[in-house]
């Protein structure tokens, strides 16, 4: 039995006449010029009006959908009640960054994707609600922390501070273990502050979460490339740790592999994002270097999220065109539809069907064009995918002076390469056990994009989790037999 | 924060620093190199690690002031700090008993050299030092690399101390005797070392080069470094920054490591304009780190109130 807060006592048929609230969004005019978040929040009015969509299923799909089981039903009950901060607090039992995935989850192919109301109406705005409770939180300033078991005497190093290593932190810091987490970079986040750009997620939110995890015990140490400043083996036979967790990510980034590739004015995303993300090369304050857009044609060659983060960074630097050249249709980008259209409604050019086959330097040297194909669908691939197929005769030079590839990383081998006897892939991604996270390496687990490729934040949330029971579970057994 | 334990000029606009950084000093070998952020709102960059000693668990880095961050740094002084410091990067040198090795360092390109220099010596190698500079006081640690080879070259370009002439001179000379050469380190301006690639290339000997192309993270993630070599493209942080001198396409170096000459040059102009303020800036920084966490959160604390 579930109650219906005061707030709630239409009937199901009544509640599903209730549209689904719009995100506030800053005009499209104004955002292409600054770097400051896109989608505004919902009101109380609004989080609370939505909240009253719930059908309240007594089975309900939209938690099966969630990579983390956040237990939304209950969540979305408590901010139909008003109760914004026990709301917060029940998703903070399930995942320890909710103003950060109420942002940049998936949610259509998740938990809203799942949604019953979605069968005939649009389905109920879990996301935003999400965010809206955990924003409400925090700029109440009334972050609750979770209760904190007693220490256990047990310590645990965490290589990588990116989603998956951060909501591995958060269960074991509960949990009652002493956890440190390490960091490459200069700022705790990993992809959250090196590549998800501030207009979709500000970094203040990941310093305020970061902050929270650290509240609870967590010590971060920055500056540490593990593999390199400090071995795996060194962590556990000389600092003591029981458990090292190797949530790296997938950093290396991919190039295309034509002439021209390396020419200057060619960046990776990773590249371009980091300069602009954890370096603020955009603000004339910071003295990190990028090359100067503003009046500029770039185009980015890709299809998915990073490249409409990249090509939207471009066009707020002041591209005069801000290109996003794909060789498949807009049907096949794997890029989230919300940030497709942000991109359009910011006045991206969207070149599809078109590949890239050369960069062409000016007399300087430097980029001046890029040499395309045009492209037309054939039969489906491998992914389902109908493949691009090249239409002969049909090579153009589009001008461009900045072209920024995202074509997608790979395994970054540094921990593997310095750890012989942790045993990776054909593709260099480390193998674990699918259930316990166990590596071949005694006492090492791995998750998150490290193990499975690139994937998405809450996907290797949901793997950090695992992990962290993974790890509780080899202390509570005391054995390894095997991965 | 780490904090410099020592500093002292060694040419005009050429600093050594003492760093306390003891896992770094613990682990670096010859060859490698850290990635620094003088503050916070400083650019990362790499610096070659000129030594380090693991029980004073500190590092050793010679610095020329070249463009913003370099000229900032160089203003610090002992008891000061730099906020971010990591390493060791980059592969070792390949130090084995070779025979005959001749090193070469153009500039500040010694204080690069001069650690792989030691190793090689102290691997039982016959080491030939050429230590070259545009004029007497770019001629670095002369004295350090005397210690530790067996012969030592110095060229200036304006002749105004040792040969006149550049640091290809000795070795041309000591190819064209027959002198048998098994390996050789240039480490240098982009053109010098590819001046010593283009010597040594018709009589193939085994030359290697020290990188500096432009980087970020230092880990391979960005790709920032990337290097064209015959084999297909490197990147200088993980796969170097040593490289075999046969393979770069130096014409490439050149024009990436050239990408932000003009951003560079307004900085470094705007930096001049006033760069007390920057170093007060630093230091002011150094300040609030070394507080303790807890009273560092209530200030923060204090001000949102």
């Amino acid at each position: 039995m579930t109650t219906q807060g005061g707030a709630n006592k239409l009937s199901p048929k009544e509640r599903m006449k209730v549209p689904r609230q719009a995100m506030p969004e800053q005009d499209p005019e104004l955002r292409r010029h600054n770097f400051e978040e896109v989608n505004q929040g919902l009101t109380v009015l609004g989080a609370t009006t939505e909240a009253i969509r719930c059908l309240d299923c007594a089975k309900p799909n939209c938690m099966k959908g969630c990579p983390v089981n956040v237990n939304i039903r209950e969540f979305v009950r408590l901010v139909t009640e008003g109760d914004y901060l026990a709301a917060a607090s029940k998703i903070r039992e399930d995942n320890v960054l909710p103003a950060i995935t109420g942002r940049v989850c998936p949610q259509e192919t998740q938990c809203e994707g799942c949604c019953v109301l979605g069968n005939k109406h649009d389905p109920l705005a879990v996301g935003y609600l999400e965010r809206f409770v955990a924003d409400y939180e925090r700029e109440h300033g009334k972050v609750g922390l979770p209760p904190i078991a007693p220490p256990t005497g047990k310590k645990v190093a965490i290589v990588g501070s990116g989603p998956a290593g951060l909501s591995a932190a958060g269960d074991l810091a509960r949990w009652g273990h002493a956890v440190t987490v390490f960091e490459a970079l200069h700022e705790i986040g990993g992809v959250l502050i090196y590549g998800i750009p501030e207009f979709r997620l500000p970094k203040e939110i990941v310093r305020q979460e970061v902050d929270t995890l650290r509240a609870m015990g967590i010590n971060f140490e920055t500056n540490v490339v593990i593999g390199k400043t400090v071995t795996i083996d060194e962590l556990m036979n000389e600092e003591g740790y029981d458990a090292v967790l190797v949530a790296t990510g997938a950093g290396l980034p991919k190039f295309l592999d034509v002439p021209g590739e390396h020419l200057p004015g060619v960046y990776s995303a990773n590249e371009f994002l980091t300069r602009v993300n954890l370096m603020r090369a955009n603000d004339p304050t910071y003295d990190e270097p990028i090359y100067d857009c503003k009046g500029k044609d770039v185009a980015v060659i890709g299809g998915g999220n990073t490249a409409m983060d990249a090509v939207r960074t471009a066009a707020r630097l002041g591209a005069r065109n801000a290109f996003l050249v794909y060789r498949r249709s807009k049907a096949e980008m794997p890029a989230r539809v919300e940030e497709v259209h942000h991109a359009e409604q910011e006045g991206v050019q969207f070149l599809m069907l078109t590949n890239p086959t050369a960069f062409v330097p000016n007399e300087q040297g430097s980029l001046c064009a890029m040499r395309c194909v045009k492209m037309e669908l054939g039969e489906p691939d491998a992914s389902g995918r109908r493949s691009p197929v090249v239409i002969p005769g049909s090579e153009y030079d589009l001008p461009v002076h900045v072209a920024i590839v995202a074509l997608g990383t790979s395994a970054n081998p540094l921990v593997q390469s310095t750890t012989p006897d942790l045993q990776t892939n054909r593709k260099g991604y480390i193998q674990a056990n699918p259930e316990t996270l166990r590596t071949s390496k005694k006492g090492v687990f791995a998750a998150g994009d490290i193990v499975t490729g690139a994937a998405t934040v809450i996907l290797a949330m949901a793997a950090g989790r695992k992990a962290a029971s993974g790890i509780q579970e080899y202390f509570d057994s005391g054995t390894w037999d095997g991965a | 924060m780490f904090k410099i334990a020592r500093a002292e000029i060694l040419a005009p606009d050429i600093k050594r620093f003492v760093i306390e950084a003891p896992r770094i000093a613990r682990k670096r070998q010859a060859g490698q190199f850290v990635i620094l952020r003088v503050h916070d709102h400083g650019e990362r960059i790499p610096l070659t690690i000129a030594d380090g000693d693991p029980e004073a668990g500190t590092i050793t880095l010679i610095v020329q002031g070249i463009g913003k961050t370099t000229k900032l740094l160089n203003m610090l002084g002992a008891g000061d700090a730099v906020l971010d410091l990591v390493g060791p990067l980059g592969k070792p040198s390949d130090v084995r008993l070779f025979g005959t090795v001749v090193v070469i360092g153009g500039g500040v390109g010694t204080a690069i050299a001069y650690p792989t220099a030691k190793a090689f010596k102290l691997a039982g190698n016959h080491v030939v030092g050429v230590v070259g500079g545009r004029n007497r006081d770019l001629v670095i640690l002369e004295e350090e690399m005397r210690a530790i080879t067996d012969e030592l070259f110095i060229t200036t370009d304006d002749g105004s101390y040792g040969q006149k002439g550049l640091v290809i001179d000795p070795l041309k000379h000591m190819i064209a005797e027959g002198r048998k050469i098994d390996e050789i380190l240039a480490i240098g301006p982009v053109r010098m070392m590819q001046a010593v690639a283009e010597v040594t290339r018709p009589h193939h000997i085994h030359t290697v080069v020290s990188l500096n192309s432009l980087m970020v993270d230092g880990t391979g993630m960005c790709g920032g470094c990337r290097i064209v070599t015959t084999s297909g493209p490197r990147f200088a942080c993980v796969d170097g920054p040593e490289f075999d001198a046969h393979s770069v396409d130096y014409e490439n170096l050149v024009q990436r490591n050239r990408m932000y000459v003009q951003r560079e040059a307004q900085e470094l102009r705007e930096f001049m304009e006033h760069p007390t303020e920057c170093v007060e800036h630093v230091r002011e920084g150094c300040h609030l780190e070394h507080q303790h966490p807890e009273v560092r959160g209530a200030t923060t604390e204090a001000k949102s109130q």
